[in-house]
């Protein structure tokens, strides 16, 4: 409760693993090596068993998947663009397709795990958030917790349709990326990344990636990239910087995801604060009422 | 070019983006904008079918600024070779090379030759004037019949009015930057930037690679599509090199190795022609007819035995001629589109199909579903029952009322198959490299692998026809069926087979180390030349797995086995100049030291040739090519800008339309391929009018079919997985907002797409991805359509292929899918009466007999 009230940009719960504690992990995405191949969605969904997602036709784009959920913990958008790829326009077509494997964050300061009356979302030892579906009972209080609308409570359709074990009796607990903390135990890194064929998907200490990313950044920046730009790699950002950031080539509401995230629990020293000033406010009046009232 | 890599090959494409990373420009020149062109480096949106035209013009370009890499061409090409003084051009004769009979419909190739030689195919045929029909003509890269690997005529300056060289440039010349413009749909400047940067990208110091796939195959100019890319990377000094080379991105994970071990009628393993009843009469003809004088195919012979040997084990003798004379022939084009005709006859009583869905992936699926219905039996070996199985009672023929169950006399029999995770076995990809993989969990109830089925129903049919007296079954008793088998379900050794694929001295059963221990008298075995070598020492080299950074070169030849002989680059000689020096520090790959050939590749030569070898006049096979011609499957050791012998269609490639085109040809009156196949007449295979035809302007739009990432081929791997049905849940229709607007089509609603084989329905896509051309000075809209769903598993829907004719590339008997016409409307497709009397009236259009104009010229 106390890191909630003073957010330290620390991760919350990170230090009490103590000697446990691994350098905090997580994924840099890297957009300008994406090519929409989704076997980062397939590769999640087989080693987390995860149902499948409705067999719904969007329409948009190739992204049939449209959004992460409950069942959807990675996600590939796809945005087409009559804007070329690199801004020098020598030799480039005047068409772009931004591709982007969408992820949960695991903030530094998350909001799920800030608002989680259970201790069922809880922070690893890799700096990770990860719900523990033993514990959770589908309050779904982290739902609107999360700017970025990732945890999601788990609604399986009808299971006449399926085999068996897509089908199991699920009872609408909330499920997100785990960052593959099982996977992460046994010294192997996640799923998705593993199955990314071209490195986009890269996984490993968070301050490695984002040293990573800046050359990367100044790289495409060299060579005129259209709208270049990290997104979530600032620890100073309104979650603390996201332990699952992104290089983007447009502005990030291009891709469906907030420009300017922050954790909603951010405020509550403040509300709090309020809070008491305006009890502190009550009382002197109920008090001043009181007295007055005495006088008669 | 002709393929979408990044899209169909994901895995591979990682080592385009390294290149990319590393600076290398990546074209991509496609009708749509796809998931390869979002990485390119510039994308260069064309007509679909009018590849020819555009490399054309990239020829046309190098030869008139004179880009090519001049001491290469000199020396490794057969650019100064001088060609017969008959020999006319498509540019003499409208649209059609010498010896065009319009009789036959085929040409007479004598004229093509070398000037003073009978050229002869090097193996496959060896005839005077009509060449055989099937592959048998083209495959393996077979020269010409020459003695000391020297052609008669040559003008090393390349000047002669009648070399290659000279003749290469008149035949290009109008391929001007302006003409591949107005064919082609493009800017001049967006196909002049491809000119310039492989030109510039080309040479001593820089070489560029061409990947290319069905996108190129699958047009009745197909070969000739790929023949164009192999001019320009000759005139361009790319070939044998480093960084070079025009790669074939196959379509499955092991498509290459069926060729090599081949489920094609007219090949046997290592592109071994098959027999023909009439042009081989006995062994020694067949030999005479595919040896070579000169150059690897010289040992044709020692292959072919030891290919016997394999197959008969001791019965397969010298004297008994390997047993030739009881070998089964093929008789015709005994290709698929020609069983289809059979079966459509009622010619064919059974057919089995394994790990192929033809009701959905091949051209003009009605025509295939009513094929089935007509078989006595039907086979059907896959993971989960396609629609190739369930035909006769969920087809769209059922639907309609065309076919009904109770009157289909078909017996099927559907057996399931084992995965790929359930069996050992290997994969041969795209770089001939061969990967072995081991079964990771045993097949499910009565899921077999195909070694199991095909082992067993040998046996049994063996055993049953132990007895019989007649000569037609001597043979199958005959046949070495000894393969050892293991665990509960007797499963075959995968590894014996390999062991039996690469080869073994009779005697001893010692593995041979290449193709160059074969021998013809009965002491070796192999069951496929080129793959010689992949047991070499008792040791499955198709099984190593040690990754490139713990190897000492980036050619990395200790990962897997690449044919032949685990060379990563074939006609590596190229990489050096007739000195054998490399053409420069940074490219070098193969070199002579002083004493012998070395690299850090196994270098595609003699080991010990010297680079000024000059062959005596009695040399034969191999010894007869010279030290500085690298492309020694020829037997003049050069490579072939112009082809005297062996493609059906012509030495050189030629701007034709395709089939079926809202356009007239700009150069010929010759408007198509004369030489493609045709089903005239065939009611099942009507063709839609073109260009100023009456009733074009019903199928005035270019459709073209294409694959997605997420789905494999006709779907039945893909569309039955949840996990890959949800990411491409629907069968849609790619449209430019234009013609949406034109046509009334609704972005997410529906459309039907017709032609006269059939009308289908997709959900609607509208995007900017798809746009529309300018050609000739009319703006053409273009249709894209993915291919993988039928009409049932998880994912269903109407199939693409329904629109397909089935007209094809004369050299190889493939349908054109990747450009044809159509019309589109918005709304869902007819069904039932209502769909007959829509087909109806389109054909009332349908041209049957296809008159060129050229048949109304006098000649």
């Amino acid at each position: 409760m106390s890191a909630v009230m003073q957010p330290t940009g620390e991760p919350a719960g990170f230090d009490a693993w103590g000697d446990d504690q691994h350098a905090r992990v997580g994924f840099f995405t890297d957009t300008s090596v994406c090519i929409g191949c989704k076997a980062c969605e397939v590769a999640c969904k087989e080693w987390n068993l995860i149902p499948q997602d409705g067999q719904e036709w969007t329409g948009h784009s190739y992204d049939n998947t449209g959004e992460l959920s409950a069942n959807s913990w990675r996600h590939v958008a796809f945005v087409e663009q009559e804007k070329p790829l690199h801004a020098n326009g020598d030799g480039t077509t005047g068409l772009r397709w931004l591709m982007e494997s969408d992820v949960c964050k695991h903030c530094t300061h998350a909001g799920c795990l800030d608002v989680c009356p259970t201790g069922s979302l809880f922070r690893t030892e890799f700096g990770t958030v990860v719900v523990q579906e033993d514990i959770c009972n589908g309050c779904g209080y982290c739902v609107p917790a999360c700017p970025f609308g990732v945890i999601d409570k788990r609604h399986l359709p009808a299971p006449d349709a399926l085999p068996a074990f897509l089908g199991t009796k699920e009872d609408g607990r909330v499920w997100k990326c785990t960052l593959c903390y099982d996977r992460l135990k046994g010294g192997h890194e996640p799923a998705c990344a593993k199955a990314c064929p071209t490195k986009s998907i890269q996984f490993g200490p968070l301050d490695e990636l984002r040293q990573r990313a800046d050359e990367r950044l100044a790289k495409l920046q060299e060579q005129s990239w259209n709208g270049a730009q990290l997104y979530g790699r600032d620890p100073d950002d309104g979650v603390g910087g996201f332990g699952a950031f992104f290089l983007l080539l447009d502005d990030p509401e291009v891709y469906g995801l907030p420009p300017d995230p922050v954790v909603p629990t951010a405020k509550l020293p403040e509300m709090w604060r309020n809070m008491a000033t305006a009890a502190a406010a009550l009382l002197v009046g109920i008090a001043g009422v009181v007295a007055l009232g005495g006088r008669k | 070019m002709g393929s979408n890599m990044a899209e169909n090959h994901p895995v591979g494409f990682q080592w385009v983006m390294e290149a990319r990373e590393r600076g290398a420009k990546v074209i991509h020149v496609d009708p749509r904008f796809t998931r390869t062109s979002a990485m390119a480096t510039k994308w260069v949106g064309l007509r679909a079918g009018t590849d020819i035209a555009f490399l054309g013009g990239i020829v046309n370009y190098i030869l008139q600024n004179e880009l090519y890499f001049e001491e290469y061409v000199k020396s490794y090409t057969n650019a100064p070779v001088i060609i017969d003084e008959a020999y006319t051009d498509t540019e003499d004769a409208d649209g059609l090379f010498s010896g065009w009979d319009p009789k036959q419909g085929q040409y007479d190739v004598t004229t093509w030759s070398y000037e003073g030689m009978e050229t002869h195919g090097s193996a496959g045929q060896r005839e005077e004037g009509f060449s055989p029909k099937g592959e048998q003509s083209g495959h393996g890269g077979h020269g010409g019949g020459l003695s000391h690997g020297e052609p008669p005529s040559e003008d090393p300056e390349l000047t002669h009015p009648r070399c290659v060289f000279q003749i290469l440039k008149r035949h290009y010349a109008r391929y001007t930057p302006e003409f591949v413009a107005e064919t082609c749909g493009v800017a001049v400047d967006d196909f002049l930037y491809v000119c310039e940067a492989l030109a510039q990208n080309s040479g001593r110091e820089r070489t560029s690679a061409f990947c290319y796939a069905v996108g190129w195959t699958q047009h009745t100019m197909g070969v000739q599509t790929i023949r164009s890319a192999a001019i320009i990377q000759q005139l361009l000094g790319n070939i044998g090199r480093p960084g070079g080379g025009i790669m074939a991105l196959r379509g499955h994970a092991s498509i290459q190795g069926s060729t090599d071990i081949p489920t094609l009628y007219n090949i046997l393993p290592g592109y071994l022609p098959m027999p023909h009843t009439e042009e081989y009469g006995d062994f020694d003809n067949y030999v005479e007819a595919n040896v070579a004088p000169t150059g690897w195919w010289g040992n044709f012979r020692e292959y072919w035995a030891s290919l016997m040997c394999a197959y008969f084990g001791p019965h397969a003798t010298e004297e008994n001629e390997w047993l030739f004379e009881h070998l089964p022939r093929i008789d015709d084009d005994n290709s698929v589109y020609w069983t289809l005709e059979q079966m459509l006859e009622g010619n064919v009583k059974g057919y089995i199909i394994a790990g192929e869905n033809p009701a959905v992936g091949n051209a003009n699926g009605k025509a295939n579903r009513l094929g089935l219905a007509k078989l006595d039996w039907l086979v059907v070996r896959d993971i989960v029952e396609i629609e190739s199985a369930s035909f006769w009672y969920d087809s769209p023929e059922i639907e309609s009322g065309e076919l009904k169950t109770d009157e289909i006399a078909t017996e099927v029999f559907f057996l399931p198959a084992a995965s790929h995770t359930e069996k050992d076995g290997s994969f041969t990809n795209t770089q001939r490299m061969l990967q072995w993989h081991y079964k990771a969990v045993e097949p499910k109830g009565d899921c077999r692998s195909e070694l199991w089925f095909y082992f067993h129903l040998g046996r049994k049919i063996k055993s049953m026809l132990e007895e019989s007296e007649d000569e037609r079954d001597k043979l199958v008793n005959l046949l070495n069926w000894d393969y050892p088998v293991h665990g509960q379900i007797d499963e075959p050794s995968a590894d014996a087979i390999l062991k039996e694929i690469s080869g073994y001295r009779t005697e001893t059963r010692a593995p041979l180390s290449s193709y160059k221990e074969l021998k013809a008298d009965g002491t070796t075995a192999c069951g496929c030349w080129i793959y010689s070598g992949v047991y070499q020492d008792g040791i499955n080299q198709a099984a190593r797995k040690k990754p490139h950074w713990e190897q000492a070169t980036h050619v990395a030849p200790e990962w897997a086995w690449a044919w032949p002989a685990n060379r990563r680059i074939i006609y590596n000689r190229a990489s050096a100049d007739p000195d054998g020096k490399p053409w420069s520090e940074r490219k070098k790959y193969v070199w002579w030291n002083g004493e012998k050939w070395e690299g850090i590749d196994t270098p595609d030569f003699d080991e010990t040739k010297p680079p000024d070898y000059v062959p005596p006049d009695d040399a034969k096979g191999p010894d007869a090519i010279a030290g500085d011609h690298p492309f020694i499957m020829q037997s003049d050791g050069r490579s072939w800008l112009f082809v005297p012998q062996g493609l059906e269609d012509g030495p050189l490639p030629t701007h034709y339309e395709p089939h079926e085109s809202p356009f007239e040809n700009a150069l010929y009156s010759q408007r198509a391929n004369p030489r493609r196949q045709q089903h005239k007449d065939a009611w099942w295979d009507p063709y839609n009018p073109v260009a100023d035809e009456e009733g074009a302007d019903r199928f005035p739009h270019v459709l073209t079919t294409y694959r997605l990432t997420e789905h494999h081929t006709a779907g039945g791997m893909t569309r039955s997985i949840p996990y890959l049905a949800e990411l491409q849940p629907q069968m849609f229709c790619e449209v430019s907002p234009e013609l949406a607007e034109q046509e009334g089509l609704e972005h997410g609603g529906w459309a039907t797409i017709f032609t006269t084989r059939a009308a289908i329905e997709a959900r609607v896509l509208v995007t900017r991805r798809i746009p529309p051309v300018t050609v000739q000075g009319r703006l053409v809209h273009q249709i894209g359509l993915p291919y993988h769903w039928g009409v049932r598993l998880l994912t269903s829907g109407d199939s693409a292929n329904d629109l397909l004719h089935a007209a094809l590339d004369p050299n190889v008997h493939i349908m054109e899918t990747k450009g044809l016409t159509c019309g589109i409307r918005p709304g869902r497709r007819p069904r039932g009466k209502a769909l007959q009397r829509f087909l109806d009236e389109l054909r009332s259009y349908a041209t049957e007999e296809r008159l060129e104009p050229e048949e109304a010229r006098k000649t």
